[in-house]
């Protein structure tokens, strides 16, 4: 229903049931049928993909750091991205203008920030080779964090107006601009992420004991641990390569799922999580359009302002966090 | 005291505990010779700092023993990877769980993570064990209860029906009886006490409550900085073990009535 009622919102508002209609033949209103088949169709997908991997990597990073203030960019993944991002727009004011001229295709970002992600993840992932602790795990991924916007503050230092609005942009997040081959790589993406968090439903709820009982069970914790990194690092660092760094959802779906649900086993919180991801994001998104207006509002913003209230609600309501 | 029919459960050969790092290794206890019976209840004493969770992280193959063997069920403990260890030996630790959102009979139903299929689903002997092993610490009646809403006793005893569950012939359980009151640690041995005479498992805990341990074990141990002693809790009375427990200043122990008494 919302996903229906998504596409038919937007600057042109176009009926529902002709929506449900073009899914099946073409309309006659070419018009139409041109913005469902070409522009909406694939926003509503980004956003359901954008909404449930954000929330699922979330809830992932929560339950392996045992931390409820964990999100899908503990890790330092949205730092990875941005630091990517920075160097493309900012960067090329400092190291010339073939920079400039390579990126500027649309994919230019898309590669940069997934480079970026990459780079840090690659760099987190060995030291959880490394490490025993996972605590410490968390720690490094902050510390990364602060590396990179520090070094992204000094290339803005050093930037144009006009370059630092465009980065800017960049972390408003956007689910418009993708093409249906964009779609379909974010999407495969994912899908090999939801795969390894399905495999590993059991594993995550024997990690809800805390790693010495769960090895005590028998899990082999490094083997959990950088699987469920990989599946983390896949959904995030996809969706913010093409999506930019969206915020909140990956932090409070988890925690809106579990207030509603009053559980903490994960055979029934990750399909739950996966819906709620994709329905807020759905609404967010409605939102953002701006309905029948040319106006289209920051995706990222749109979100925290809905998403806060109904976390910051739910947890008054019940007097107890559950985690 | 001493059961003739015994079946050697665990036992230790010319053990080292301690820790080595790439400079130096520091030797806690040397040359531990044990063996643990079927269905014996042993409690492991000894002062703070002492080597107990170095003893028991050792017998449990979070850390590794410096020299000598430890086997378990006839195999050497290295020989075991962690799902074949899982199965024969169980454990409850002295950290609480960080999710306390688990119901009881979800919590304990993770005991049997070791047999459950990829996804973790409980057939019908999975949930008979883990209904028997909530019967047997008597909190069937908590079983959808929330863990944060329960008391620290009612949570140890949680712990201890998870690791029931686990279906092992060994438990091991690092300080079962802190945080608790009096009853609740008589209660909490006691229960041990019955659980090794009913299912023939046998127990090993560490603990401070010496004369609870004098009273319900069947052995126990004593470790002390220079040895660690290993008998009946008659014949290490009569021996003399616990008198060398603590400096002598404060408190000592009375043989007649198996308990410490502060000195006046």
């Amino acid at each position: 229903m919302l996903f229906l009622l998504n596409i038919s919102l937007g600057s042109v508002s176009i009926p529902v049931e002709e929506v449900l209609k073009s899914f099946f033949i073409k309309i006659d209103n070419e018009a139409w049928y041109y913005i469902i088949q070409n522009y909406r169709l694939p926003k509503a997908i980004t956003a359901i993909l954008v909404g449930s991997g954000l929330s699922i990597s979330g809830l992932l990073m929560q339950t392996l750091f045992r931390n409820p203030l964990a999100g899908p960019f503990v890790l330092g993944i949205t730092s990875g991205a941005s630091l990517g991002v920075a160097l493309v727009i900012m960067g090329s004011s400092i190291f010339g203008g073939v920079f400039a001229t390579i990126f500027s295709s649309s994919w230019s970002m898309v590669i940069a920030s997934s480079l970026g992600s990459f780079l840090v993840l690659l760099t987190v992932l060995l030291a959880s080779f490394k490490i025993r602790d996972t605590m410490a795990l968390l720690i490094i991924g902050l510390m990364f964090g602060s590396i990179t916007s520090a070094i992204v503050s000094v290339l803005s230092y050093f930037s144009s107006a006009d370059q630092i609005q465009q980065f800017v942009f960049w972390g408003f997040g956007s689910l418009g601009n993708l093409t249906w081959g964009e779609v379909a790589v974010l999407a495969s993406f994912c899908s090999v992420g939801f795969i390894i968090t399905i495999a590993k439903i059991k594993g995550l709820n024997t990690l809800l004991l805390g790693e010495n009982y769960a090895k005590s069970l028998g899990l082999n914790i490094k083997t959990n641990r950088i699987l469920i990194i990989v599946a983390t690092s896949l959904l995030a660092g996809t969706i913010t390569a093409f999506a930019g760094p969206i915020a909140f959802i990956g932090l409070a779906v988890p925690h809106i799922t579990r207030q509603i649900f009053n559980t903490s086993n994960h055979k029934t919180l990750i399909p739950a999580v996966f819906l709620i991801g994709s329905i807020i994001m759905l609404i967010c998104d409605s939102i953002a359009q701006i309905p029948n207006s040319d106006y289209t509002l920051p995706i990222n913003a749109i979100t925290s302002l809905i998403g806060a209230p109904v976390v910051i609600w739910l947890l008054l309501r019940k007097r107890k966090m559950i985690f | 005291m001493t059961k003739n029919t015994a079946h050697t459960v665990l036992k230790t050969q010319a053990l080292e505990i301690g820790y080595k790092s790439k400079s130096k290794t520091s030797s806690i206890a040397q040359n531990i010779n044990l063996s643990f019976n079927k269905g014996e209840l042993i409690g492991l004493v000894g002062a703070n700092g002492i080597g107990k969770s170095t003893f028991i992280r050792t017998l449990t193959k979070v850390q590794p023993s410096l020299n000598g063997n430890i086997i378990l069920n006839d195999i050497n403990l290295s020989e075991y990877n962690n799902l074949e260890l899982a199965k024969s030996l169980s454990v409850v630790l002295t950290e609480s769980v960080p999710s306390k959102n688990l119901s009881v009979f979800e919590l304990v139903a993770l005991g049997r993570h070791p047999y459950t299929n990829w996804v973790g689903n409980l057939n019908k002997k999975d949930l008979e064990t883990v209904n028997q092993a909530l019967e047997q610490t008597n909190i069937l009646h908590l079983s959808d209860k929330k863990c944060y809403e329960l008391s620290d006793g009612q949570l140890q005893k949680v712990m201890l029906s998870r690791a029931l569950c686990q279906d092992t012939n060994l438990i091991i359980l690092d300080e079962p009886t802190s945080h608790l009151d009096m009853y609740h640690k008589a209660y909490i041995l006691k229960l041990l006490k019955t659980l090794t005479q009913e299912t023939e498992k046998t127990i090993l805990f560490s603990s401070h409550e010496i004369d609870l341990a004098i009273q319900l074990c069947d052995k126990i141990i004593v470790m002390t900085g220079e040895t660690v002693e290993y008998d009946t809790p008659c014949n290490l009375i009569s021996k003399g073990a616990f008198t060398n427990l603590f400096p002598s200043d404060l408190i000592k122990f009375d043989e007649k009535t198996g308990s410490f008494r502060v000195t006046k």
